[in-house]
């Protein structure tokens, strides 16, 4: 059984020396140029500062009075940008720290998310919300968090965490085609990450399987975004101690099918579920539910971020997060 | 009175009965339990609407309204059968009986039950007008609502990007329960112009009055693309929502006394204002009558999840297929 709607197989085109950051840059300045609906804004995303992590820069020289920098206020960035998609615009958002879309909770839930379906279809919402999210680089307890999992089940929400496996340009461009809100996951980590030819399936929002060892995979890894930074080097360690592995990758998580996946890599007998946030109630805690529903699932392990806050120190930050190290301690228990 | 003063005595005091009609009867409709849920009416207030809503531009503006948006919704030229029907969750109701009193869309007209969550959306909204080179918006907001953080933000970036938008608040003195002077502290009519936002204060007794300043003021709006904001001072005649009204009675009673339906029903000869109500009577009886029949709504399709359902354990014998 292969999923629906995939371009089987496709190996994406990029890889030639592209980062993930650049990616992303090259594809707004691509929608810019080709769609005059398309406005982007945020905290200091002008040049040449260029936004935080510097996604933006080059835009506003070249697309003057479309790159707009707001005030230090995100609940009006995504409630304004709301109202420009109402009004036929196609914005893209950035929030500085993924942390801070909690500020514009509110707008994103009962607002951008609520109003196609309480409104019966009367109005959509084409916004993009970016955020870059996720801990590695010790900036502390509120600027280093994975918080996607609580925008996970919204009705009329997509949450999509691309990787340098998925083109991240064509899913920016996906999301601001989608005629709905999507929340963009940007792991922080990822951006200077050159993009990396990978097998995808699926669309507008394509999921990546990479697989490693030989024969068949004795064990099936389940990660999103920053959880690829783990996951590769341990499928090669696993590899390199026989075991062979399927890793599954999607760049749409909320409403992911995980049985689908776990099929389509011939149903190996061990799931290993990584995700950097809090432990608990969270994506894997999902992907295992859906495991088990499905009947005759595999034997399971959740790699998951201390239930805790993110230290600031580096070292106690890199104990509390999951690694390389956990992942493959958690396939090979499960293996052994 | 001149001549053009009449017509619009006899269109705002049309406009002030429909929709003090239409609220009495959603009373009566929850009293009866014929309706479920709550909602919030604007008796006492409807000077506010049918001044203001009436100096706006149906094709090209928009309004953004709040919890309490019946009259808003009316002066905008809903219909009252798309209302009914909406609170008896019906198929023909102004959102399908999804959105009930809150949480209404038609036309240009927008609502949500969350307190300011609406003025950045406006901002955005009236800031794609801008660009598309016509049309403005007016955003109504509450005295209670100035509590609330979004509000301000939204107040600096319509000023600062210069959003062609009217905020007009209804100050009736009480958030739910709470008096003003309870939780604000300071004068609230002072807050947007801190923010450069030219706000014009005045009493809400009169909507004729308030059509004058509201067709200054969008004129203005349109003119420079500036926000403006009108603060009213009005009174709610009922309760907060369907729940008991613990206000004092005499000052109730007191601004019973000044009801601006009543005054305005004086401004007209007896007969037109008899004809008038009568019509009105019939018109909301008939759309109760035609909106409780209507077929209920209909469930939304769920989409589902991507990129393929889980497979039924039914069909597999209980191993997946
Ligand atoms: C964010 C939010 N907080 C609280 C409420 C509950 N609530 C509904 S109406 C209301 C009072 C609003 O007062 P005001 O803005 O003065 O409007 P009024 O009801 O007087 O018309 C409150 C607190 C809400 N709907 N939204």
């Amino acid at each position: 059984m292969t999923p629906a709607g995939s371009a089987n197989g496709t190996v994406h085109p990029h890889g030639g020396g592209l980062t993930f950051r650049a990616s992303l840059t090259e594809a707004m300045d691509d929608l810019l140029r080709e769609d005059p609906r398309v406005l982007l804004l945020g905290e200091d995303v002008l040049d040449p500062y260029g936004g935080a992590f510097k996604v933006t820069r080059g835009l506003s020289g070249r697309y003057p009075g479309r790159v707009l920098a707001t005030p230090v206020s995100e609940a009006a960035i995504v409630g304004a940008a709301t109202g420009l998609a109402i009004g036929g615009l196609r914005p893209i958002a950035e929030v500085m720290f993924g942390d801070f879309i909690l500020l514009a909770t509110d707008e994103l839930i009962n607002h951008a998310a609520k109003f196609r379906a309480m409104y019966n279809d009367q109005v959509t919402v084409p916004l993009v919300v970016r955020a870059p999210a996720g801990g590695g680089r010790a900036y502390g307890p509120t600027h280093s968090q994975s918080l996607e999992k609580h925008f996970l089940g919204v009705p009329g929400l997509k949450v999509v965490a691309p990787t340098h496996l998925h083109d991240p340009g064509a899913l920016l461009r996906a999301a601001v085609a989608d005629p709905d809100p999507v929340l963009f996951i940007e792991h922080k980590l990822l951006y200077p990450l050159e993009l990396r030819p990978a097998e995808v399936h699926g669309t507008p929002y394509p999921t990546a399987v990479v697989r490693a060892g030989r024969g068949e995979p004795a064990v099936m890894l389940f990660a999103y975004g920053g959880g690829v930074r783990w996951c590769l080097p341990a499928m090669g360690r696993l590899a390199e101690a026989g075991i062979a592995s399927t890793l599954c990758l999607p760049s749409r998580i909320d409403r992911f099918a995980a049985w689908p996946w776990w099929d389509l890599a011939g149903r190996p007998p061990a799931a290993v579920l990584v995700e950097e946030g809090t432990a608990g109630a969270g994506w894997t805690a999902e992907v295992a539910a859906q495991l088990a529903e499905a009947g005759n699932p595999p034997v399971i392990r959740r790699v998951t971020g201390a239930d805790d806050i993110i230290p600031a120190a580096g070292h106690l930050e890199d104990a509390m997060l999951p690694s390389t190290d956990a992942v493959v301690a958690a396939a090979l228990a499960l293996v052994r | 009175m001149a001549q053009a003063d009449e017509a619009l005595a006899v269109e705002l005091y049309t406009q002030m009965a429909l929709i003090r009609r239409v609220e009495e009867t959603l009373q009566a409709l929850f009293r009866q339990g014929r309706m479920r849920g709550t909602t919030h009416v604007s008796i006492g207030q409807e000077a506010c609407a049918a001044g203001v809503v009436g100096a706006m531009d149906r094709q090209r503006d928009f309004v953004f309204s709040t919890h309490r948006c019946h009259g808003h919704f009316l002066a905008w030229g809903g219909e009252p059968r798309a209302l009914f029907a909406e609170l008896f969750g019906r198929q023909t109701g102004v959102c399908g009986g999804l959105g009930g009193s809150q949480h209404l869309c038609w036309n240009g007209f927008f609502s949500n039950g969350i307190q300011a969550g609406m003025a950045p959306v406006a901002v955005g909204l009236a800031l794609s007008r801008k660009a598309a080179g016509e049309g403005i918006g007016v955003a109504f907001l509450g005295d209670g609502t100035f509590g609330e953080g979004a509000l301000y933000e939204s107040l600096n970036l319509a000023a600062l990007w210069g959003a062609p938008l009217l905020f007009v608040v209804e100050d009736n003195g009480y958030a739910q329960s709470t008096p003003r002077r309870m939780q604000h502290a300071g004068r609230l009519a002072g807050r947007p112009p801190a923010f450069g936002v030219e706000t014009v204060v005045h009493d809400a007794a009169d909507p004729i009055t308030i059509r004058r300043l509201a067709e200054a003021l969008t004129l203005a709006v349109r003119a420079d693309c500036r926000p403006r904001c009108l603060y009213l001072h009005t009174y709610r005649l009922a309760a907060h929502s369907l729940s008991e009204d613990y206000r004092d009675t005499e000052e109730i009673e007191r601004w019973r006394r000044a009801d601006p339906l009543a005054a305005m029903r004086r401004r007209l000869p007896d007969e037109q204002a008899d004809t008038i109500d009568r019509e009105i009577a019939a018109r909301v009886a008939d759309a109760v009558a035609a909106a409780e029949a209507d077929p209920p709504a209909r469930p939304r399709a769920v989409p589902l999840p991507e990129p393929v359902a889980l497979p039924s354990l039914a069909s597999a014998g209980g191993e997946p297929a």
